[in-house]
């Protein structure tokens, strides 16, 4: 066991943020339901150990890319739930201010630049952060997260070489779910993708995705390291989606993937194996445990209380924030 | 004998009839093993993975193997999922594709269908999933078409798959799921063939994809206050069907054009300097347009339709050329 530099009250705050991310997930996908959420969402159930253990090796200074799976993420690093539920609802106290939705949920002064609709593109965008802190003597690190889908994306694969040639700090985060959308990486890619990689140049490490600890350590040695500024690095966390692809493909989820299959994987949930661990290492009781859920509730139930009280925004700011500057009559509206 | 048809059941139709009628059919896409949406159902079983080939989420590299396919003989389809996928194979559709046989000075064509799905917004899809990205297409050269119904859906990617050039078929995602008749023969509308879809005589409101039946029922509220509106719908966008869009214009003198693209170098931005150059001694009053404001597509419901070409919009076009004197 290497929990060298976690201490029980670390471990628990990592639980927290798991239960956090898992709470305001389940939340979401019944707000879809009930229609107060009027669009669809990716949700991360099932992989939290990876965003919580990643971002739990970072600073606010630093910062991370996200993918259409986002809201852990941005969770993990600092995000309000109120005004993560408040965009999702299209509210204006939402991140965007009601024009992003889940794809785009931000938080630039968190280090935070945004979830993604395109699979991939995020990735070059850390690295110019990292150039740019790197240019600047900054110690700070940027952290792409992608899918494994996201690993034969030309412009995701253009961007690990990139890191590599400047020795950028920048840790790669894939998240090897196992599948893009329908598709088995088995039979998307040859050989591991950590492999990869490190013919990329890159330092590369494969890790237990549904162990938050493991994560925390592994993104610990190769954040530090490129902090250091001994360069970029890979990190493969093995983890599984329990839930379908999106909250749009829920009833079609099966056409790809044997229930066997997700309940083997389910045996493995991140929360399960933390409140195990915590349990064997430092007698943390289930009174413990229920305790943080209970108080993880309440603070997501009181998010969700208050993103509904923003209003939406008024149909004359539609235009609003495409520019830094506009000018008389531009942008243009739908008519003259 | 003709059924009533989804969209994409009319566009499964025409791909399961082409691919049986011409070996050289083949269709690449991504995901396409859990295809739920139905325009490519039942065509794995049908005709196997070397014809109906699954690929890695690698927009670019799918779009030249068409591209490469095509030279080699084979005749593509390309499916795009959502209309913003063609933005990350962009090199390959404007500066590979629509230029080699020029380029090659004729020695080959590029036979290649390219199936844009899921074009424009449907209520809350946000910035990245709400585009209908025809204008770039237009203005790279690639033929391209966006079907109103069911029968024009199947219709026009049969002509698309048969064609020798490459082809883009634009699907809105506001009409995947909208019904109508279908003839179960195969069938192909030619390019550069518009319809006529309400016949009027005060104005002509040029419509396309799910804007048409948005003028359709427009032109049924016009006609309470007295005004009598043609709809007329090009279907093929490039090449544009200029004798039948003209003939409308002479007979009606009055323009409003409806069209969910940008305004700024959209598509009835074209449409308009057409009729601008062609049509001038047949206009009554100034030409209108409603298009996509000039903006990112924001996410919250009610910001989303303040940008897009609505009905209301449309019949204060209308009114303001019917009231020009
Ligand atoms: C460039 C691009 N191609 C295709 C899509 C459609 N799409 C959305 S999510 C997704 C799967 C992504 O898989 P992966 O990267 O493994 O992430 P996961 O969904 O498993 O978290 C696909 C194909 C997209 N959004 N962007
Ligand atoms: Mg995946």
């Amino acid at each position: 066991m290497t929990s060298s530099n976690l201490d029980a009250a670390s471990l628990v705050s990592m639980y927290r943020q798991m239960r956090l991310i898992r709470r305001f997930e389940e939340r979401t996908a019944e707000l879809i339901d009930a229609g107060e959420i009027r669009a669809h969402a990716h949700l991360y159930i099932g992989e939290e150990a990876v965003a919580v253990g990643v971002s739990a090796a970072l600073n606010t200074q630093d910062i991370t890319t996200s993918t259409h799976r986002g809201h852990g993420h941005i969770l993990a690093k600092g995000g309000d739930p109120m005004r993560m539920f408040a965009e999702l609802m299209g509210r204006k106290a939402g991140y965007n201010r009601g024009r992003g939705g889940s794809m785009h949920i931000a938080d630039l002064g968190l280090g935070i630049f945004g979830a993604n609709g395109i699979v991939g593109a995020g990735a070059p965008m850390a690295c110019g952060a990292a150039r740019m802190f790197k240019n600047r003597g900054e110690p700070h690190v940027a952290v792409p997260f992608f899918g494994d889908g996201a690993m034969n994306q030309g412009v995701l694969l253009e961007s690990l070489n990139v890191a590599a040639i400047w020795d950028l700090p920048v840790v790669f985060v894939c998240e090897n779910n196992q599948y893009a959308i329908t598709s088995p990486i088995a039979e998307m890619s040859r050989g591991s993708l950590a492999e990869r990689a490190a013919a990329f140049g890159l330092k590369a490490e494969t890790v237990d995705g549904m162990d938050a600890a493991a994560v925390f350590e592994a993104a610990t040695r190769l954040v530090d390291r490129a902090r250091a500024g001994d360069g970029a690095s890979f990190l493969e966390c093995r983890t599984y989606r329990f839930e379908a692809h999106n909250t749009a493909l829920r009833a079609s989820d099966l056409t790809y993937r044997t229930a066997a299959e997700i309940e083997r994987w389910r045996e493995r949930d991140p929360l399960t194996v933390l409140a195990q661990r915590l349990d064997a290492e430092d007698g943390w009781a289930q009174g413990d445990q229920a305790a943080v859920d209970a108080e993880v509730n309440a603070e997501i139930e009181d998010a969700i209380e208050r993103a509904g009280e923003s209003p939406r925004p008024s149909a004359d700011t539609a235009l609003d924030h495409m520019y830094a500057q506009t000018y008389p009559g531009f942008p243009a509206g739908v008519s003259e | 004998m003709t059924r009533e048809l989804s969209f994409v059941e009319a566009m499964n139709e025409a791909l399961m009839q082409e691919m049986a009628r011409d070996d050289a059919v083949v269709i690449f896409g991504e995901n396409i093993r859990g295809q739920g949406r139905g325009e490519l159902r039942g065509l794995q079983d049908a005709y196997g993975d070397d014809r109906i080939i699954d690929l890695p989420i690698s927009e670019a590299a799918m779009t030249g193997i068409a591209t490469g396919a095509a030279l080699a003989g084979g005749r593509p389809v390309v499916h795009f999922q959502v209309s913003s996928l063609i933005f990350p194979a962009f090199d390959q559709l404007v500066d590979q594709a629509a230029k080699l046989p020029l380029m090659l000075g004729g020695q080959a064509h590029v036979a290649a269908t390219y199936m844009v799905m899921g074009c424009g917004a449907s209520g809350g899809r946000a910035g990245q999933h709400s585009d209908n990205p025809y204008p770039y297409l237009i203005h790279a050269g690639i033929k391209s078409v966006m079907p109103s119904t069911p029968a024009d859906a199947k219709g026009l990617l049969t002509t698309a798959v048969r064609e020798d050039d490459p082809v883009a078929v634009f699907v809105p995602v506001r009409l995947m799921a909208t019904k109508g008749s279908v003839a179960e023969e195969p069938y192909a509308i030619p390019l550069a063939q518009g319809e006529v879809k309400r016949t009027g005589k005060d104005v002509t409101v040029v419509a396309m994809g799910h804007l048409v039946a948005e003028a359709l029922a427009s032109a049924e509220a016009l006609a309470a206050d007295g005004i009598d509106a043609e709809i007329w719908d090009p279907r093929s966008l490039l090449p544009l069907d200029r004798a039948g869009l003209a003939a409308s214009v002479a007979k009606t003198g009055r323009v409003v054009l409806f069209d969910d693209s940008h305004r700024s170098c959209g598509y009835a931005a074209e449409l308009s300097s057409f009729i601008g150059e062609t049509c001038f001694g047949d206009l009554k009053a100034p030409i209108k347009r409603v298009t996509r404001a000039d903006v990112t597509i924001p996410f919250g419901q009610h910001i989303e339709d303040e940008v897009l070409p609505d009905r209301r919009r449309l019949e204060q076009a209308v009114h303001a050329v019917m009231a020009w004197s």
